[in-house]
């Protein structure tokens, strides 16, 4: 059996990891909530962002148009959002598989655009081409960053390097519930979203939308706004599900740590009474073997 | 329309809040065609954002933002303005605004071919809305 000495020790540290690991659930608890606030108030932009695109797409048809056609050659762009920093369980791990285990694609034919350190980190170790890295982002994401993404995507998408581009990030459906999610942002596809945009469009008003100035430059430029808002929506999102996961994390680890300093806590008790047994018989011993 | 209404509801929204929400009787604003004012009853119409003054008319008076970038969806009853950028005076910093003014214009005086014409100009125009907007 442990010593004494040794029982306390453990159980000692084991008590002051404790203490670490609730400070870090306090604290994920209130950035959860405040990045859960700025998720909520961005929320009704992008669904008028939604809307209104799928208003244009069913107006437009099937036109020819850059970012609507598919099946050009280049490579495929994903942006991997995830976090900067670790102890938030299979938080980062989960994003990252939707591109390791991926069914159809292959190493060779993505390009990596790594939002935030963790998944990087990954990638880069199963040898991923990791074409940019904007780790700071996530640290306060803003509109600008999107925008900024969108429009280096976009370059690289108009001179033919990348002919699609995905969106891997972590959807925040509640405190508990976080779904790793891969998003195609372009091309954009049109059959969908058309059929659901007409529906909507019949319903709320008759007369038929008007473009000024005309459908295509609408869409050259309305197009680099809502991948900037999806990326943007990914953002929010994202840093709300890490919270929300190291939350989660957080909250286990001090539940463990509680089982373990109450099974050290008997052991130590089983440990004295045994040292004191022991020596009573010792003394015993000693006495009788005076007498 | 239902009725013979003098208002209608106009809806402002960024990636970052809701920016305005209420009842009003105009809207004017620049966009890709030119200036232009929204009254009640418009024919449905989506229209680009350029850097401009954005005058809205409520029941009450008439309050003013500089609006610089986003689209803006016109239905008869109501109106969306999704926007990127758009601030009230009392947010805008007039220094900053004037140090940009006076970037851009040298960058349109000196220019070259390497210069981003258009990068410049919106510039330029977003230094004069914001300045605008506060006298």
């Amino acid at each position: 059996m442990a010593s004494m000495r040794d029982i306390k020790r453990r159980r000692s540290s084991i008590q002051s990891t404790q203490q670490i690991t609730k400070a870090m659930k306090l604290v994920s608890t209130v950035k959860l909530q405040r990045a859960r606030a700025g998720a909520e108030r961005s929320k009704s932009y992008f669904s008028c962002m939604y809307d209104t695109m799928n208003s244009i797409l069913a107006r437009v048809g099937h036109v020819e148009h850059k970012y609507l056609m598919p099946g050009r050659t280049g490579k495929k762009a994903v942006i991997l959002i995830t976090s900067n920093r670790g102890l938030a369980g299979g938080y980062n791990n989960n994003v990252a598989k939707l591109i390791t285990r991926h069914e159809t694609w292959k190493k060779e034919e993505l390009l990596i655009y790594a939002i935030g350190n963790k998944g990087r980190d990954i990638l880069a170790r199963s040898g991923y081409e990791i074409k940019e890295e904007l780790p700071e982002v996530m640290e306060q994401p803003a509109y600008a960053d999107a925008m900024y993404l969108t429009q280096r995507l976009l370059e690289s998408f108009e001179n033919g390097e990348i002919s699609e581009i995905y969106l891997a990030y972590t959807a925040f459906k509640n405190t508990v519930s976080h779904i790793p999610t891969l998003v195609k942002l372009l091309p954009v596809e049109q059959e969908e979203g058309a059929g659901q945009g007409q529906e909507k469009e019949n319903a709320g008003d008759e007369a038929p939308m008007n473009f000024e100035p005309g459908d295509e430059e609408a869409l050259d430029l309305i197009i680099p706004k809502y991948v900037a808002s999806l990326i943007y929506g990914g953002l929010v999102e994202a840093l709300a599900s890490e919270n929300g996961a190291r939350m989660q994390a957080m909250d286990n680890a001090t539940n463990n740590a509680e089982e373990l300093i109450d099974d050290l806590g008997l052991l130590y008790n089983r440990a004295r009474q045994g040292s004191i047994t022991q020596e009573l018989t010792e003394i015993i011993a000693g006495a009788s073997a005076i007498q | 329309m239902s009725e013979e209404n003098k208002g209608y509801m106009l809806r402002i929204v960024t990636p970052e809040r809701i920016f305005y929400e209420g009842e009003v009787e105009m809207v004017e604003m620049n966009t890709t065609e030119g200036q232009i004012g929204v009254l009640p009853g418009h024919i449905p119409l989506t229209v680009i954002v350029k850097p401009g003054i954005l005058l809205i008319t409520e029941a009450e008076g008439v309050k003013e933002a500089a609006l610089h970038s986003g689209f803006a969806e016109i239905l008869p009853d109501r109106m969306t303005i999704l926007a990127e950028i758009v601030e009230w005076p009392a947010e805008i910093d007039l220094d900053r605004a004037e140090a940009a003014l006076h970037r851009a214009q040298e960058r349109l005086a000196n220019r070259d071919s390497q210069t981003d014409l258009a990068r410049a100009e919106t510039a330029l125009q977003r230094a004069i809305a914001r300045i605008e907007v506060l006298k």
